[in-house]
């Protein structure tokens, strides 16, 4: 290994990286960012923006770090005077025809021109008595904006429908200062990957038809989590304000999704902040809410009374805890179960192995193999009967799912919305995956865990903690997990893992997982 | 010169023997010239061989660059199972600069012959001479010369009988000066935009479809079959100075001269010889002010400095400035060389490919800065302003676009000074109204 890594000295530093490495990706390695706008780590890097120049001993000119490769014994400046007087050149040409409309900007807040002008660019232009370029806005594609005053031309969305969509219909038009983004004009950024060139975009230029003037930056909290739309299990961010999810953009895990998301998992996001959600718990035939007290002990109750057939349904953004729990509390009871998985159509992102919105839309099935929840709802569900009774586990429920529930006599819920057309001896407020803390197992096998992003609304619990604390009522020995991660590492069948092994890129487990689907 | 001037005794013609013979242009009458005679021979001398020989005859890149030919020839690899391509820079764009339109026109066989040595030399079996879009009538003879050469079985899958496969496909431009620029070349005949590519790696390792690639120019080309024929000594032996510039160069010569044309000189000619005594001097009553000595990209020098230079690679750089292309502007003590600098950056301004930020915006922000002194509403600043932005878009980029716009604002202002000074003192008229 040794003869394959390379040492140099960054800024002072001296950092050992693989041979092959580039100079800003070695540099980050040393703690130094090296400011760039054409640079990505998941595109082919053309060294046009000039912003990334470092300069390096014995060589006669700056180098451009995203292309020019880590050399052994290299000594390399990159806050040299002269390497930040040439950055500090290239901004002051970028501002030349970029309007300065920051406060109706998007981007701004979070925008790598502002950071880098802040950071390193001169306290004013020098060109300032001409007029800036001005072209009209441009309508892209179904949810995208091409401001093309803001930009910079740094390529990346180009790049990135040429090289990782594999669908090349954006490109440059003109030379010189004319020059833009330019679409096929019988095309639209209409791809279902095409979302992405707004999170390339290091300025303001491509912008969410969705999101366009719905938020501030530096008013957004970010909350790393896991999308539900499909199998595969792309690390996002959620982005709240005000408790209100207003967008969610993909966080980088090269073993998922690289730095991606598809377009129909950045759009679902509206479910997470329905307003009728269920708040309080219920016990029937009263209509007042109870404590979680006299909940958890009339479920107890009936658990404890049945000794009939049990059924349990789970929705498909139940928490590996949820069903872990959920499946405990029903053991040894004979329990048949299924977990809803919608199917769809699929639609890879051709440039990259392995990334691709799956048809099975729902981030969680093979975490339900792994306590042997299966998928087969229809079969589960046509296999109700009045003796029945069902434990209903965050579920959307079709007209057909309703009518076979009907003849069922009791039904507890562990509901986040209640199905009005569906009567329960029991319903009891749970928080959904925007809410609490809890892992998705993806088709790879890889458990990654999401974060809260939100105050769970009323008395809503947990569904592991509902199902943990149910279960507690029935033995006193029993002690209920204090916290998600505790839930997660005592369930036996997660190979030992806990919260903190898996971190933000997960951690695939041991054995092999069930197949996904029907 | 050629035609329409007769040859001046003070040239040395060699490439432009026949300018102006039209039976040249032809199969028959260029093999009755001797021509494909350099062909014959090298379809029996190895690969390396070729090489050596023009290597020792010091040719070097006729393009701009002046890298030793035979050397970069060198520099593909040998037996690697992998094709290697030629190709011919015919873009001939660079302001000034018309000298290989004349081979073109004149002896295109020469150029086609040089083209078909070369590959044997580099082991390429292709070769691709892409032409600038506007040399629509040199383009036309060309490839009616090419047609000839296959009909004649001297291209082809068997070239000349030899067994050995030799194409040359005519590509043409569409107009943009960057496709000059040697990788934004190979891009334009993928058919991709003509961006120039970051190096390395460098075309002899990865050029025209990602394979080896050798690029030369068409004067550099058309200078091999007389190579081979009369041998490397001799052509070493045409230097009048350096031995590092050997051979002939053609220089083609405009602005305020008497007679504007092509002429070619043996290395080592004095400048001063070559404008007033070739290309007949200053018109009457003028005097010299200023040359750009080697196409728009190079430093502008002074009539002092012109006295004393000797037109070879190493005798231009002595002056401070470049052989390049060759293409010589003369401008005489009515030239305004304000205007003339602002005319230059704005050809590049125009023709920046839009990639590198340093030049897509600073040769269009330099550009303006000009016409504003131009059009008397210059700042005093503006020249540090000037020179500011020239140091940004040096050595800063991709290509060197950038730093050709530059070096001539450089060069103007710091040789100058005093005309850009005239106009923002206003002692000098504004020579441009509103933009």
């Amino acid at each position: 290994m040794a003869d394959q890594m390379v040492t140099l000295t960054i800024d002072g530093q001296v950092v050992e990286v693989p041979k092959g490495t580039m100079l800003i990706e070695a540099a980050k390695q040393a703690g130094i960012l090296v400011p760039h706008y054409c640079y990505h780590p998941s595109l082919p890097s053309p060294a046009v923006c000039r912003m990334c120049l470092v300069q390096v001993e014995k060589l006669p000119k700056m180098v451009p770090s995203c292309v020019t490769a880590a050399g052994e014994g290299q000594v390399v400046h990159v806050h040299s005077p002269e390497a930040v007087k040439a950055r500090a050149g290239v901004l002051e040409f970028l501002l030349i025809n970029h309007p300065l409309d920051c406060p109706i900007c998007d981007q701004s807040g979070e925008c790598e021109l502002q950071d880098f002008v802040f950071q390193e660019g001169n306290a004013a232009g020098r060109y300032a008595d001409y007029p800036k370029r001005y072209n009209p806005v441009e309508n892209f594609g179904p949810d995208i904006l091409y401001i093309v005053n803001r930009c910079i031309l740094c390529t990346r969305c180009v790049r990135f429908m040429e090289s990782v969509a594999l669908e090349p219909v954006l490109t440059i038009s003109e030379r010189g200062d004319r020059a833009f983004v330019d679409i096929d004009h019988d095309r639209l950024l209409d791809h279902a990957w095409s979302g992405n060139v707004v999170d390339l975009c290091p300025v303001g230029s491509l912008v969410s038809k969705d999101f366009l003037h719905k938020a501030r930056a530096w008013d957004l909290d970010k909350t790393a989590s896991i999308c539900s739309g499909c199998s595969q299990g792309c690390n996002i961010s959620i982005d709240t304000r005000d408790e209100v999810v207003v967008r969610l953009r993909p966080r980088p895990n090269l073993a998922v999704n690289h730095h991606f998301m598809c377009d129909t998992g950045r759009a679902d996001y509206r479910w997470m902040n329905r307003g009728d959600r269920v708040e309080r718990c219920t016990v029937a035939p009263a209509a007042q809410p109870v404590a979680w007290d006299t909940a958890l002990d009339t479920m107890r109750g009936i658990l404890d009374a049945t000794d009939g057939p049990i059924t349990v349904l789970f929705g498909r953004r139940v928490s590996v805890e949820g069903l872990g729990w959920v499946m405990r509390l029903v053991e040894g009871k004979g329990a048949v179960s299924a977990m809803q998985l919608p199917l769809g159509t699929t639609a890879p992102l051709a440039g990259i192995p392995d990334l691709a919105l799956r048809a099975e839309r729902g981030p969680n099935a093979a975490g339900a193999a792994l306590f042997g929840v299966g998928t087969d709802w229809e079969r589960t569900v046509s296999g109700l009967g009045p003796d029945h009774l069902v434990l209903l586990v965050d579920v959307e429920l079709s007209d057909a799912d309703v009518a076979a529930i009907a003849s069922v006599a009791r039904v507890l819920d562990l509901a986040t919305v209640a199905d009005p057309r569906v009567t329960t001896v029991c319903r009891v407020p749970v928080t959904n995956m925007t809410e609490e803390t809890g892992v998705f197992v993806n088709r790879d096998g890889r458990a990654q865990r999401f974060l809260p992003a939100r105050t769970p609304p009323g008395d809503a619990r947990p569904t592991w903690w509902v199902a943990a604390s149910t279960w507690a009522r029935q033995d006193a020995e029993r002690l209920v997990p204090a916290t998600a991660a505790e839930a997660f590492a005592l369930l036996p069948e997660t190979d030992g893992l806990t919260h903190r092994d898996l971190g933000f890129g997960g951690a695939l487990l041991d054995h092999p997982v069930a197949a996904v689907g029907a | 010169m050629g035609w329409p001037h007769p040859i001046h005794p003070r040239e040395t013609p060699v490439l432009s023997t026949h300018f102006g013979e039209v039976e040249a242009r032809t199969h028959a009458g260029w093999v009755a010239r001797g021509g494909y005679e350099g062909l014959r021979q090298a379809l029996t001398m190895s690969p390396e061989a070729i090489t050596e020989v023009v290597k020792a005859s010091g040719l070097r890149g006729r393009g701009g660059a002046g890298f030793p030919t035979g050397m970069k020839w060198s520099f593909m690899p040998k037996e690697d199972g992998q094709p290697h391509y030629l190709c011919c820079n015919a873009d001939e764009s660079e302001p000034g600069t018309f000298k290989d339109r004349e081979i073109l026109r004149w002896t295109p066989h020469a150029l086609i012959e040089g083209c078909a040595i070369a590959c044997l030399g580099i082991r390429a079996e292709v070769c691709y001479i892409f032409i600038r879009g506007e040399y629509t009538e040199p383009g036309r003879i060309l490839e009616a010369a090419l047609a000839e050469a296959y009909a004649a079985g001297t291209l082809g899958a068997d070239a000349m009988g030899s067994g050995k496969r030799l194409d040359v496909f005519v590509h043409w431009g569409a107009g943009a000066y960057i496709c000059g620029e040697e990788t934004a070349l190979m891009n334009a005949i993928e058919g991709k935009r003509g961006n120039p590519r970051v190096k390395p790696p460098f075309p002899a390792v990865a050029g025209l479809f990602g394979k080896p690639t050798t690029i030369n120019n068409v004067e550099t080309l058309a200078a091999v079959p007389q190579i081979i024929t009369r041998g490397a000594a001799w052509y070493a032996g045409l230097s009048l100075s350096s031995p590092k510039s050997t051979g002939t160069k053609l220089i083609s010569v405009c602005g305020h001269v008497r007679r504007p044309g092509t002429y070619e000189i043996t290395m080592g000619l004095p400048m001063q010889d070559l404008i007033f005594d070739l290309a007949g001097g200053m018109h009457e009553g003028r005097t010299l002010k200023a040359v750009i000595p080697g196409g728009s990209s190079v430093p502008i020098l002074t009539a002092a400095e012109v006295a004393t230079c000797i037109t070879d690679y190493e005798g231009i750089a002595a002056a401070g400035s470049l052989l390049g292309s060759g293409g010589m502007i003369v401008m005489d003590d009515t030239t305004d060389m304000v205007f003339q600098i602002m005319r230059l950056a704005r050809f590049y301004a125009h023709e920046s490919c839009a990639q590198c930020t340093n030049c897509r915006e600073g040769t269009a922000w330099s550009t303006r800065v000009l016409e504003r002194i131009l059009r008397g509403e210059g700042q005093p600043s503006d020249l540090d302003l000037l020179l500011d932005l020239a140091e940004n878009m040096t050595g800063r980029t991709i290509c060197v676009l950038s730093d050709s716009c530059a070096t001539p604002i450089v060069s103007g202002i710091t040789k100058f000074r005093s005309e850009f000074d005239a106009y923002l003192s206003g002692a000098r008229a504004p020579a441009l109204q509103e933009a």
